[in-house]
C-alpha cells in the first residue's frame, strides 16, 4: 500500500510551516503537495508524496547506493572464478 | 421459435445498470455478449469488429455508430464534438473503409449554454471538413436537467471499402506482429489532468485525431493487414483483450516497447493508474503479416502523427485467447482486460 | 521519472536474482507486509526471478481488503444520506459491504465523491457549507498524517459540517499478531517501505528479537524489492535476526517526528478489527478526545453492529499468509474481481486481485 512517488519542489508558498505547500514536479506534471512535515526541504530537492503530503525528502546519496552495491556485486562477480547458474529466465509464457 | 424472456445479466448481481458497464472492460463486454449480441442474433453482428462491412449491389459498404459522453465537453486538445467526429471516422478506417457520410443525433441536457453547444458544433464542423466527410442527418433531443451529463452525441458513418483484403480478428495468423501508431494513455490521462478532485497541471492533451490516412498508407503500400482495432476506452489491453478473443489467438506485448510519454506515465503513476488500461483517442492496433512488418513501420513513422509508431508485440503459435505481458524485468504476466472503471488508489 | 524509473532496470534486477541465487541454500519463507509490494511483486514477476527455496508470502497490508465489513456498511449509510456528500480514496469504491458497495450508492443518487488528498475534502466542506462533509479515513501509518492534517485543518477553521469515518490500522500489532499464531510459517520480513517513513523502524528490534526474524525495511519497485529480499537472505544464512533498512533513500531510523507528533496529536491507539483476521488490540487509530466532534461515527450516531462474511471467503487466510489465492475453492469461480465475494479481490493490490489479473494461467 501507500502509492507515493517522487517529484522535485519547482517553488514553495506559505511563510506558516503547517499550511507551507509546494509545486512538485513530477517527470513533467506539477501537483501542489503539504510540506508540512518536511521543513527542512528548499526548492530542487526531490520528496516523497503520498496523497498529497510529503512525507521525505529523497536522501540523493542514498538513493545511489542500492547502484554502488550492484557495481560492487559485479566486479566481485567477474574476480571470483565464478561457476554460478544465471536464474532461469522465461523467454515464453 | 423458442422466445425467451428472461434477463440474461444475472439480476442477483446487477438489479442496475452501472457505470462500469460502459467503462470498455469486462462488464460491458459481458452486458454486449450476453444482452445485445444475443437478442439481435446475426451473423454480421457476430464479427464483431469497429465497423461492419457489408456487401450491397457488389460494393463493400462499412458502417459503424459510437456515441459520445465525456466530463468535461471541453478538454486539453479536443473536445465532445471533435472526439463524435473522429472516433467514428477512425471506426470506419479500421475496416479500411474511406469515410463518406456521417449521422450525428444531439441529446442535450436542459440548461445546457447555448454558447458551450455552438463551439461543439463548429468543432464538428471542422473536424468533419478536414476528415472530408460530410454529416447529412441528425437529430435533436432535450432532457430534463441531471439526465443528460450535459451533452451526449452519437454519430453513425458510412464508408467504402475499396481494397481486397480481409481485415479481421478472424484472418490473424501466428507470428504477425503488432504495431501501434503512436504513445498510448494521453486522452485518459488529459481527461484526469482537469477532473475535479484529481486535476493537476500538465501539457498533457488528448491524442484525438482521425487515423485514416495513416491506415490508407498502410493499404496503398500493399501492407498484408490482417487485423486493426482502435484504442479507445480500456487501452490498449481491452483492445487486445477483444482481439484475442475473437480470434482464439495468443498475443504477446513486450512492456518495454510500448511508448508512453514521460509526463503521462508520471500522471499514471500518481493516481496509480497502469498505461495499457487508460482511453487513448488517436491510436489503432495493426496486426500486420511479419513480412511486412518492417515497412509498416517506416511508413507510418515518416507522418507527423505516426512518429511514434512502435512495434509492440506479436502473435503466439500457441493458441489462447490469452494476451501476456513480458514485464520491464522480462517476467511475464497475463495483460487482463480491464474491470469497469479505472478509478486511481492511494494503495 | 527520477528516483523511480531506475529501480524498474530488467539487468540489474537479474544481477540482484543471480546473487540471490548464489548464497541460498536451504528453503526459506519471507512475508512482505505492504499491499504495494504485492502489487509490484505480482505486476512485475519479481518473484519468478527467485529460486523455488525462497516462497514469498503476502501479508496483510492492504488497508482496503482489512476495513471491516462493519465499516464498510457504516460507509454506505452515511453516503446514502441526501444531506451528505461522502468523500473517500478511489481505492475504497468497489468494496463490497453486505449488501452493496459505494460505487452502486453513487449510481443510485448518493452524492460519493473521489478525492486525491484529505485537504480536498476540507476544501470541499468549505464550499458547502449547507451539506454534511464526510471523509472516509482508511491507510495505514502513511496515510495517517494526511487525515490528522484535515482534521487539524478543520478544527483550526471552525467548520462544523466536515467529519471523518476514521478507520486507520497499525501495522507493528498486526505482525505481532502474525508471529504469535501457532500456524505462522512466516521466517523474515520485508517492512513496509512507507508506512515507516512516517513511524521509523525503532518498533521492530523487539519483534526481530522475540520471534528472531530478520525484519528489512523495503522500498516498492522491483530493484528495493530485490535488494531486500537479498538482505533477508543475507541473515538468514548467517543466522542473523535484525532489522535493517534497504529504502534508506526515504527512510530514517527515527521516521518523521513532526508528522509522528501530529498524529499523535489528534489521534490515539484504539483496538481495531481487521476484517478476515479478527480484532486486534491497540492496532488502529481514532480521535482524541479534543477532536471528537470530528468522528463521523459520533456525529450521525451509527451504531455498532456485527456482520458475517460470506461463508466462501477465505481471504482471512489469505491475509494470515496460509493460504494462496489460488487455492481457495471459490477463486475465479464465485470469486472474481467484477463480483468479489470478499476486499482481497476487489482491491487492487488484494493478493486475490492480484493473482487473479496477472496469475490466471497457473
Amino acid at each position: 500500500m501507500c502509492l507515493a512517488i517522487p517529484g522535485k519542489v519547482e517553488s514553495i508558498s506559505g511563510d506558516d510551516p503547517l499550511t507551507r505547500m509546494g509545486k512538485i514536479n513530477f517527470g513533467g506534471i506539477l501537483k501542489e503537495a503539504s510540506l508540512a512535515y518536511v521543513p527542512e526541504v528548499k526548492v530542487g530537492d526531490y520528496v516523497i508524496v503520498h496523497v498529497g503530503f510529503a512525507l521525505s525528502r529523497v536522501d540523493e546519496e542514498e538513493a545511489h547506493k542500492v547502484f554502488g552495491y550492484l557495481k560492487e556485486m559485479e566486479e566481485l562477480a567477474e574476480l571470483e572464478d565464478s561457476d554460478t547458474e544465471p536464474p532461469p529466465r522465461r523467454d515464453k509464457p | 421459435m423458442e422466445f425467451n424472456a428472461t434477463c440474461p445479466i444475472p439480476i442477483s448481481q446487477y438489479p442496475r445498470v452501472l457505470m462500469a458497464h460502459g467503462g470498455g472492460g469486462k462488464l460491458m463486454h459481458q452486458l454486449i455478449g450476453k444482452m445485445f449480441l444475443a437478442a439481435f442474433d446475426n451473423p454480421l453482428l457476430e464479427t464483431q469488429r469497429d465497423s461492419t462491412v457489408v456487401e450491397w449491389t457488389g460494393r463493400k459498404l462499412a458502417f459503424t455508430t459510437d456515441s459520445y459522453v465525456v466530463r468535461p465537453i471541453f478538454f486539453p486538445g479536443g473536445d465532445i464534438g471533435s472526439m463524435a467526429i473522429h472516433g467514428t471516422v477512425n471506426d470506419l478506417a479500421m475496416s479500411g473503409a474511406r469515410p463518406l457520410y456521417l449521422s450525428s443525433a444531439f441529446i442535450i441536457e436542459e440548461g445546457l449554454p447555448m454558447d458551450t453547444l455552438w463551439r461543439v458544433v463548429c468543432s464538428m464542423r471542422d473536424a468533419a471538413r478536414r476528415c472530408g466527410v460530410q454529416i447529412i442527418t441528425g437529430d435533436t433531443k432535450v432532457v430534463d436537467q441531471g439526465k443528460g451529463d450535459g451533452l451526449l452525441i452519437n454519430t453513425s458513418g458510412i464508408g467504402v471499402v475499396e481494397h481486397e483484403q480481409k481485415i479481421a480478428p478472424q484472418n490473424i495468423q501466428p507470428g504477425d506482429v503488432v504495431l501501434i501508431n503512436g504513445d498510448l494513455a494521453r486522452h485518459g490521462m488529459a481527461i484526469m489532468a482537469v477532473r475535479e478532485g484529481l486535476a493537476f497541471e500538465s501539457r498533457i492533451e488528448s491524442d484525438s485525431a482521425p487515423v485514416h490516412d495513416e491506415v490508407f498508407s498502410l493499404i496503398d503500400a500493399g501492407i498484408e493487414i490482417h487485423c486493426l482495432r482502435d484504442l479507445t476506452r480500456g487501452g490498449l489491453a481491452s483492445a487486445l483483450n477483444e482481439i484475442a478473443e475473437a480470434s482464439g489467438r495468443r498475443i504477446q506485448v513486450v512492456e518495454k516497447s510500448v511508448p508512453v510519454r514521460e509526463d503521462v506515465h508520471a500522471a499514471c503513476e500518481m493516481l496509480g493508474l497502469d498505461p495499457l488500461h487508460v482511453a487513448c483517442e488517436g491510436r489503432f492496433a495493426a496486426f500486420i503479416a511479419a513480412k511486412d512488418a518492417d515497412r509498416a513501420l517506416t511508413i507510418l513513422r515518416r507522418q507527423a502523427a505516426g512518429a511514434e509508431a512502435a512495434v509492440i508485440g506479436r502473435v503466439a503459435e500457441n493458441s489462447g485467447p490469452l494476451v501476456t505481458l513480458q514485464s520491464a524485468i522480462g517476467a511475464s504476466r497475463i495483460l487482463d482486460m480491464p474491470s469497469g472503471e479505472q478509478l486511481p488508489r492511494i494503495c | 521519472m527520477k528516483y523511480l524509473d531506475e529501480y524498474r532496470d530488467g539487468d540489474q534486477a537479474h544481477q540482484f536474482a543471480r546473487e540471490i541465487h548464489r548464497i541460498t541454500t536451504r528453503p526459506w519463507n519471507i512475508m512482505e507486509v505492504c499491499g504495494g509490494q504485492t502489487h509490484a511483486i505480482v505486476k512485475f514477476g519479481i518473484d519468478e526471478l527467485l529460486p523455488k527455496f525462497i516462497t514469498l508470502i503476502h501479508g496483510p497490508g492492504c488497508p482496503v481488503c482489512v476495513t471491516p465489513l462493519e465499516m464498510i456498511d457504516k460507509a454506505l449509510e452515511l453516503a446514502s444520506r441526501p444531506d451528505v456528500i461522502f468523500t473517500s480514496f478511489g481505492d475504497m469504491l468497489r468494496v463490497p459491504g453486505s449488501t452493496t458497495d459505494l460505487l452502486s450508492v453513487k449510481a443510485t443518487g448518493g452524492d460519493v465523491r473521489i478525492v486525491y488528498s484529505p485537504l480536498d475534502a476540507v476544501k470541499i466542506a468549505e464550499q458547502n457549507p449547507a451539506r454534511e462533509v464526510v471523509f472516509f479515513g482508511v491507510g495505514f501509518e502513511t496515510t495517517a498524517p494526511a487525515t490528522a492534517m484535515a482534521i487539524f485543518q478543520a478544527a483550526q477553521k471552525g467548520l462544523k459540517n466536515f467529519s471523518m469515518l476514521v478507520s486507520h490500522v497499525l501495522v507493528p500489532p498486526a505482525i505481532e499478531a502474525l508471529m504469535s499464531s501457532p500456524n505462522c510459517k512466516v521466517q523474515g520480513f520485508l517492512a513496509a517501505g512507507h508506512v515507516c517513513t512516517v513511524m521509523g523502524y525503532e518498533e521492530y528490534p523487539p519483534l526481530a528479537a522475540k520471534y528472531h526474524v530478520p525484519i528489512v525495511v523495503t522500498g516498492f519497485e522491483p530493484l528495493d524489492i530485490l535488494h531486500g529480499v537479498l538482505m533477508v537472505v543475507q541473515q538468514f544464512e548467517s543466522g542473523r535476526a535484525e532489522v535493517e533498512n534497504q529504502y534508506t533513500r526515504s527512510v530514517r531510523r527515527e521516521g518523521n517526528r513532526p508528522a509522528q507528533e501530529l498524529i499523535h496529536k489528534v489521534f490515539k491507539v484504539v483496538a481495531r478489527k481487521w476484517r478476515g483476521v479478527g480484532e486486534i488490540p491497540q492496532s488502529g487509530l481514532g480521535l482524541n478526545d479534543p477532536y471528537a466532534g470530528f468522528d463521523a461515527e459520533k456525529k450521525f450516531g451509527l451504531a455498532d453492529h456485527h456482520v458475517d462474511e460470506p461463508a466462501d471467503c477465505l481471504s482471512g487466510l489469505v491475509l494470515q499468509g496460509q493460504i494462496k489465492p489460488h487455492e481457495c475453492p471459490a477463486f475465479g469461480t464465485k470469486c472474481t474481481p467484477e463480483h468479489p465475494l470478499g476486499a482481497t479481490m476487489v482491491s487492487s493490490e488484494g493478493a486475490c486481485a492480484a493473482y487473479y489479473r496477472y496469475r490466471r494461467q497457473n
